[in-house]
């Protein structure tokens, strides 16, 4: 048997579907957005749905990215996941409240830099956790996905109750930084200025983290051990320690991702980090399980969904996710962009 | 003879419950090609995975440069300065081949001499530079493995069936390729079924089977001796071109 | 005779055979050993429980799958019994219908969320139903016309199962010989009946195909069996049988809301009882259960008077707080699966 001979494979008899593929999970994004534009009788109340929805899908996504790559990276599914985003919410919007003259001040200046101030000490505070949560809880069960399915919930169950105990049973309101109440009218559309902002953020993450991944070596050694661990190893880089970053930065971002969601809500609870994994778990799942373009992209199909379907039928919204999980694992079984595994 | 970059006494590695690797002697020594040779399934490929740390050996020692490295974790041996081409290839699809190579040099950047002695090696290497590398053909990807593994200057080589599955044609250039290794002074451990390449590289060779070292000796006396091939590995020289 | 009622799975502990007897002495006696409405409404808990988490090892310690669901197919039974009671008026065949119904469709839901993610990888099924039980406990609470939303439903069982109804005159040791004691026969019956049943499917051929695809999957396909076939029965048979137990606490409480047939805690608590019990062993599943509620029930209490003992310290009184027992619950969950993945049954067992 030998290979096939040497020369460059040529594209030209490609068909037109064929060359489509790579590119048919973004073009569904855009379909959703035409979709809605038919379906949601007026052009304003559209916008003001896309734009909600974007920023939820960009909200899920920050929360979900770090759950899927660091199940690519090192095959661990974490079901404590959603404890980072508690916990994240928490400090924040007690950084927030704490900074209440700042926050409350109709100066953007004040406010956004009371704003960073939460956003760094949640995220500080939720890498910390990371670090700790995969030393204590995920390290000892590699390799088992069983185990680790069980003692990450284990752990979630523990940081949701340690979450009670130090902020109290009851829920914590919260309002949004004086300059960011309200919305902007545009072309007749009411977009509210905090899901714009959360739009932004997102969109600034998303690109920060397809830099890195794509432009620095950190983020080379992270997207060849997602595909080939065994091999990054023998090419002599320490995988264990890039896995335990990518840990602390998905921690991190899920932090970022839970103050976001908080004021979002506007309320937060012990339990909102375990019911954002319902929303997380679908967006890592349809877009597959270890890509970051594929969560993002699953992210904002979530979101879009959601917000179309709550406005014309409002029971449906939160099995429509369901259906459209569904309807892309039947379409793609491994999620929309399944991640190539060596092993 | 000085003494040997590479020594591996009584190694025995056991994958689950098998006992893949029954007590492995083999030296490697500087500056040649050592062949380790032998059917399929008699341990050669869990050999060099041994000796990279990707199987544990549970018994006896692993001294590269007389330190022993049987208890080192895979990065730290491959720092070591020991460059692996597994039998699969361990390439980077999702990468552009252009990311493989800046992945495989550990130290810091590309040395751009380095890599301009390369493209004479692999001059079709330029060529899908910056393509995706799981579009490469077989042979492309091939190369590119070796290519890895030599932008940059390793102690030590371990090489798991460069030629396999490949066209006559890309054989010969790879087995060029190990050969300006080979004269550049690199010392290498191949695995390889290719008879005529193993005659033509191999300065000394290794012959196992069923986990362990049957045979060890010049690869010449070998290469000239049917009667001790058919003996070793149950083929004659003619069955295997 | 024992061991053919046991399905030859013997304790195979002097003290774990103890405990079980006790177990079942005090559960088969419950009414006349403690008397009270309290304390027999735990005992009927019990039952159903350890029919449920025994059900749900059947998933988790011998298929290797993890769910999240199982208190969706528990409450797919429960909604079953309450709708049918409701709709087609009090009545055994009412009971009936609706048990089966909600069993039927329990394992028919199971069986479409086995084909869609068991197929790709069985670490799918454990993201999807999480997703797919949430939804449905969001749908039960929105459809409040159906389901009666989050107040739940009541409805009315047959006369003979109600405490009106006496079959017999007088008092058995001081127990009043009505309904209320036919119906907890019933349950306890039912819940002897189906956890001998479960017993039996473990040590059945079918069984050991389970267990040596936990083991080794691939080496189990390699041999020739289709382990996705293997993994999608067991996890319909583990959710027919939790809608059954469902169905049974449906008829017992004559009452289902989400708060006590789906909700999340519910699941989190299943959870614990199979892993403190012990995994893949079927008699942790009665060891669990039976220690899990009688400590919901009364080291809370325990906890209250330790928690007012440190009064006046800093932080303990609240982590002491009964409210917060599921702290310690999860950390002892989690040692749980560190050091003793076989729970208490596993080390009785293993003879320390």
């Amino acid at each position: 048997m030998s290979a096939a001979p040497d020369h460059s494979p040529t594209m030209a008899q490609a068909s037109l579907s064929q060359r489509l593929a790579p590119y048919a999970p973004v073009l569904l994004v855009f379909a959703l957005m035409a979709f809605g534009l038919i379906a949601i009788p007026s052009t304003s109340s559209w916008l003001t749905l896309t734009v909600s929805g974007l920023a939820m899908g960009m909200m899920i996504f920050i929360m979900a990215s770090g759950l899927t790559l660091v199940f690519g990276l090192m095959d661990v599914i974490n079901f404590g996941h959603g404890a980072f985003v508690s916990v994240g919410a928490f400090v924040g919007v007690s950084l927030l409240l704490l900074l209440e003259n700042m926050t409350g001040a109709p100066s953007l200046a004040l406010n956004l830099t009371a704003m960073m101030v939460a956003i760094i000490g949640a995220m500080a505070a939720t890498a910390l956790m990371g670090w700790a949560f995969e030393k204590v809880i995920v390290k000892p069960v590699y390799g088992h996905h069983l185990k680790q399915i069980l003692v990450t919930m284990g752990g979630l169950i523990v940081v949701e109750q340690l979450i009670i105990v130090l902020w109290g049973p009851e829920e914590i309101y919260i309002t949004r930084p004086e300059a960011l109440k309200g919305a902007v009218t545009f072309f007749g559309a009411a977009l509210e200025k905090y899901r714009l902002v959360a739009v932004g953020i997102g969109a600034v993450v998303f690109l920060a983290m397809r830099w890195i991944l794509r432009r620095t070596k950190i983020g080379l050694i992270v997207r060849a051990g997602v595909e080939n661990g065994e091999m990054v190893e023998a090419l002599g880089y320490r995988l264990r320690l890039v896995f335990v970053g990518v840990f602390l930065a998905g921690s991190a971002l899920a932090g970022l991702g839970g103050v976001l969601w908080g004021l979002y809500q506007e309320v937060i609870t012990a339990h909102m980090g375990n019911q954002s994994m319902i929303l997380i778990f679908i967006v890592v799942i349809i877009g597959g399980l270890g890509s970051v373009e594929g969560c993002f992209i699953g992210a904002l199909l979530v979101g879009l969904l959601q917000n179309y379907v709550a406005f014309l039928e409002p029971k449906v919204a939160l099995i429509s996710n369901i259906g459209l999980m569904v309807a892309i694992l039947m379409w793609r079984p491994m999620g929309m962009i399944p991640v190539v595994k060596a092993k | 003879m000085s003494d040997p970059i590479l020594t591996l006494s009584g190694v025995k590695t056991n994958i689950a419950q098998y006992h893949i690797l029954q007590g492995v002697d083999l030296s490697v020594p500087r500056g040649q090609v050592t062949m380790l040779l032998g059917r399929n399934g008699v341990g050669k490929t869990t050999t060099l995975r041994t000796i990279i740390g990707h199987w544990r050996a549970h018994e006896g020692s692993i001294l590269f440069d007389g330190e022993d490295i049987s208890r080192l974790p895979t990065p730290a041996i491959a720092r070591l300065g020991i460059g692996f081409v597994p039998e699969d290839m361990g390439i980077f699809a999702d990468l552009t081949v252009e990311e493989n190579m800046i992945l495989a040099a550990v130290s810091g950047p590309i040395n751009s001499a380095r890599l301009d002695w390369l493209f004479t090696v692999f001059p079709a290497l330029k060529t899908f530079w910056k393509k995706d590398a799981g579009t490469l053909s077989g042979g492309q990807k091939q190369m590119l493995t070796i290519a890895r593994a030599m932008i940059e200057e390793r102690r030590l080589y371990l090489i798991d069936e460069p030629t396999k599955g490949l066209a006559p044609a890309i054989i010969s250039t790879m087995a060029r390729a190990l050969r300006e290794l080979k004269d550049q002074g690199a010392s290498i451990l191949l695995v390889e079924q290719n008879f005529s390449v193993a005659r033509a590289l191999g300065d000394s060779a290794n012959v196992m089977d069923d986990g362990r070292m049957t045979w060890s000796g010049e690869m010449q006396e070998l290469a000239t001796n049917a009667d001790l091939q058919e003996r070793l590995m149950g083929l004659s020289l003619e069955a295997h071109q | 005779m024992l061991t053919k009622l046991l399905s030859g799975d013997m304790p195979r502990s002097p003290l774990l055979a103890l405990i079980l007897i006790a177990i079942l002495i005090g559960l088969a006696f419950a009414p006349f050993l403690f008397p009270g409405v309290r304390s027999i409404d735990t005992a009927a808990r019990i039952c159903v429980f350890i029919v449920l988490v025994a059900s749900y090892d059947l998933m988790l310690g011998y298929g290797g799958i993890v769910s999240f669901a199982h208190t969706m197919f528990f409450g797919l039974g429960a909604y079953g019994v309450a709708l049918a009671s409701t709709h087609m008026g009090r009545g055994f065949d009412a009971l009936f219908v609706g048990a089966l119904s909600g069993a039927l469709l329990a394992a028919l839901l199971a069986f479409v969320i086995g084909l869609f993610s068991l197929r790709v990888r069985a670490i799918f099924f454990a993201m999807i139903t999480l997703a797919v039980a949430s939804a449905v406990a969001v749908l039960v609470s929105q459809l409040s016309g159906l389901t009666g939303g989050e107040d739940g439903l009541s409805y009315k069982i047959p006369r003979e199962l109600g405490p009106a109804f006496k079959f017999a005159d007088g008092s058995l040791f001081g127990v009043k010989m009505n309904g209320k004691l036919l119906k907890y026969y019933l349950i306890f019956g039912s819940c002897l009946a189906l956890f001998l049943l479960m017993l039996r499917i473990v040590h059945s051929p079918f069984g050991r195909v389970l267990l040596a695809i936990r083991e080794n999957d691939f080496r189990a396909e390699a041999i020739g069996y289709r382990v996705v076939h293997y993994r999608v029965a067991a996890t319909c048979l583990s959710a027919f049988i939790a809608a059954l137990a469902g169905a049974l606490y449906a008829i017992w409480l004559r009452y289902v809301g989400p708060d006590t047939s789906l909700s999340m805690e519910i699941m989190i608590d299943i959870l614990l009882m199979v892993v403190i019990g012990g995994m893949g062993t079927m008699y942790g599943a009665v060891i669990g259960a039976t220690l899990f509620i009688l400590a919901q029930n009364y080291l809370q209490n325990l906890m209250g008077s330790a928690a007012s003992a440190v009064e006046g310290l800093p932080l303990l009184p609240d982590l002491l707080n009964p409210d917060r027992w599921l702290l310690w619950l999860g950390v002892l969950f989690i040692l749980s699966v560190y050091f003793f993945p076989t729970g208490i049954v596993g080390r009785l067992r293993s003879g320390k």
